[in-house]
């Protein structure tokens, strides 16, 4: 019959060829596809590295933080990098997934051989590598300019690092996969400048007016900055209180994130 | 019209009972699919053999995208059943991923990257992909150009979107409105494109409002209205030459009908608009009607313009079965 003839022309035009590469493989290039992308667009570069240097830069020099004890930039330092870590997973990850959402390349990705668990696992190595960038571009500038030298537990810097990423990349992809784009890219720079106003880590929450600070202090950002302060500081005592609330952000927001995600 | 739907009928029942059904690429059994109550698709029943080239044909809200999404796998059918070359589309998404080739309505396309970058990545995806260079060719794109796919036209983001379809080798590739917003030499291209795919065995599965591209390009056309099928067989059986008992011919307005009804074979003669006439006339007898008829009007000294023979194209029938307009 013509079924089995088409059959067996296609056995020797396309010899099993239809096969997926190896996971590794794909989630490589999906990562070196995710890091082209971030920089090709300006405003990604703008709000994860120009910004937090311009933010670290003005503050310390200007000396106008009302600093109680330790120096400006022990102060400074972990806040600026908390900001940046929110604004590679909030903002840039948040406002880069939900066009990806908008413009249908989410859906189309869904008919390829990549799982979806390859894509999310390549947009978090792409996030933690320019959250590696930060990091040195951060305290290399705090070190060489500004006299910074790091102290207190790396170990616990690394962990606050971590837990921090988690809680603000699932943030950010709430939003991309629940809302649309427009307004995912309106609120992801909302909660930056609400998160830079009263997140403590430029502005000292004791300086805010006490209900505001109290407010702040179950925040999110709030608890991921005194957490990095402390991480941060020689003899800081142990942030458990801010680690807590940090930590019930964290699960809050992944299983909102989990929950919500849609796809197109 | 009849014959269509009582042929449509057979084919089911027989695709159904044969043990071609095995081999089958796509098998789609009494599908229904509602959204908010409206059920969008309504016991749809159609397979499409190995190597086939088959259009869903049907109007916007027809059911078409969703029944090409279920087969994709990224629908769940309410109730009934489909099968992708012999897999279920989201129970074995893993295996059958690699054999399919997809083109959506939405291009999905990374604005931000070029043409060449995109087609690099989806190659990524696969063990063997197609040479990423010669595809981008074959769709007219020029592989080093600088442009992103942001600036594309739609024509060539369209086109873009068919390389990514092919870039796996796929065995089965599902084409969503393929040529829409596609300019008339693209859209040559790419008839061109798919007449090569089927030549090499590859089935396509594919939708558009456009009739000529389904009379041109699919071995059969299923025509699906409010989510049911209301027709299916080849578009020569459907458009009625094989078995034909019209002749529509367009000439000088003003013919005597009468002296055409009087022809021995013709059984009705008809000015259906000014200048466009319509004869009638028994399937066995077609040839003897023509020869009649040309034979008449050189007697007449009138030439005519267009001659058609059968129901009219597609898009007649379409309209006929389902009083809707088709629209781009």
């Amino acid at each position: 019959m013509t079924t089995l003839a088409n059959t067996s022309q296609s056995g020797q035009s396309q010899p099993q060829s239809s096969q997926a590469a190896p996971f590794l493989q794909q989630v490589g290039a999906q990562i070196k596809a995710e890091l082209l992308l971030t920089s090709r667009r300006g405003e990604n570069i703008l709000v994860t590295l120009i910004l937090p240097v311009i933010l670290l830069i003005f503050f310390a020099s200007l000396k106008i933080i009302p600093v109680t004890s330790g120096s400006v930039i022990n102060f400074l330092l972990p806040g600026i990098l908390a900001l940046a870590i929110m604004a590679s997973g909030m903002v840039h990850l948040g406002i880069s997934t939900a066009y990806e959402r908008y413009y249908g390349v989410l859906k189309r990705l869904g008919a390829t051989p990549l799982p979806r668990s390859g894509l999310i696992m390549a947009k978090i190595v792409a996030v933690l590598l320019l959250e590696v960038v930060q990091v040195i571009l951060l305290g290399g500038i705090a070190f060489l300019f500004y006299g910074w030298h790091p102290t207190g537990s790396p170990a616990l810097a690394i962990l606050v690092l971590a837990l921090g990423t988690i809680t603000f990349a699932a943030l950010g992809l709430a939003m991309a996969g629940s809302l649309r784009a427009e307004t995912t890219l309106a609120v992801a720079n909302g909660l930056y400048l609400l998160f830079l106003l009263i997140g403590g880590g430029i502005l000292p929450l004791d300086h805010l007016p006490a209900p505001l600070a109290i407010l702040a202090q179950y925040l999110p950002a709030a608890a991921f900055t005194q957490s990095l302060q402390a991480a941060l500081s020689a003899g800081a005592p142990f942030p458990g209180a801010a680690l807590l609330t940090l930590l019930i952000w964290m699960l809050l927001i992944l299983v909102v994130a989990i929950r919500a995600f849609r796809w197109e | 019209m009849m014959s269509a739907h009582a042929q449509t009928a057979g084919q089911i029942a027989g695709a159904a009972a044969s043990p071609e059904r095995a081999e089958a690429a796509i098998v789609v059994d009494r599908l229904c699919k509602s959204y908010n109550g409206r059920r969008v698709v309504d016991e749809l029943s159609f397979s499409v053999r190995r190597g086939e080239v088959f259009a869903l044909l049907g109007p916007n809200g027809a059911g078409k995208t969703t029944t090409v999404e279920t087969l994709e796998g990224y629908r769940r059918p309410d109730s009934g059943s489909v099968r992708v070359l012999g897999l279920d589309p989201i129970r074995d998404a893993a295996r059958l991923k690699p054999l399919i080739g997809v083109m959506l309505q939405q291009d999905g396309l990374y604005p931000a990257l070029r043409p060449r970058e995109v087609l690099q990545l989806f190659a990524s995806y696969y063990r063997q992909p197609q040479p990423i260079d010669q595809l981008l060719e074959r769709v007219g794109i020029d592989p080093g150009t600088r442009t992103s796919c942001r600036r594309l036209s739609g024509g060539q983001k369209r086109r873009l979107a068919l390389a990514l379809a092919l870039v796996g080798n796929p065995q089965l590739l599902f084409l969503d409105e393929p040529t829409a917003g596609m300019d008339p030499q693209a859209r040559l291209a790419t008839w061109e494109i798919i007449r090569e795919l089927k030549a090499q065995g590859v089935t396509i599965l594919l939708t558009t409002h456009l009739m000529d591209e389904a009379e041109r390009l699919a071995d059969r056309v299923a025509i699906i209205d409010h989510g049911r099928l209301i027709a299916l067989d080849t578009p020569d059986r459907l458009t009625g030459v094989a078995n034909a008992t019209i002749v529509r011919f367009v000439a000088p307005a003003g013919l005597d009908c009468r002296a055409l009804a009087a022809l021995p074979a013709v059984q009705r003669a008809e000015e259906v608009r000014p200048g466009s006439y319509l004869l009638e006339a028994e399937p066995q007898s077609m040839p003897a009607v023509l020869a009649d008829l040309t034979a008449w009007l050189r007697d007449q000294g009138i030439t005519l313009t267009e001659l058609r023979v059968g129901h009219g194209s597609l898009e007649d029938l379409f309209l006929r079965l389902t009083g809707a307009e088709m629209r781009e």
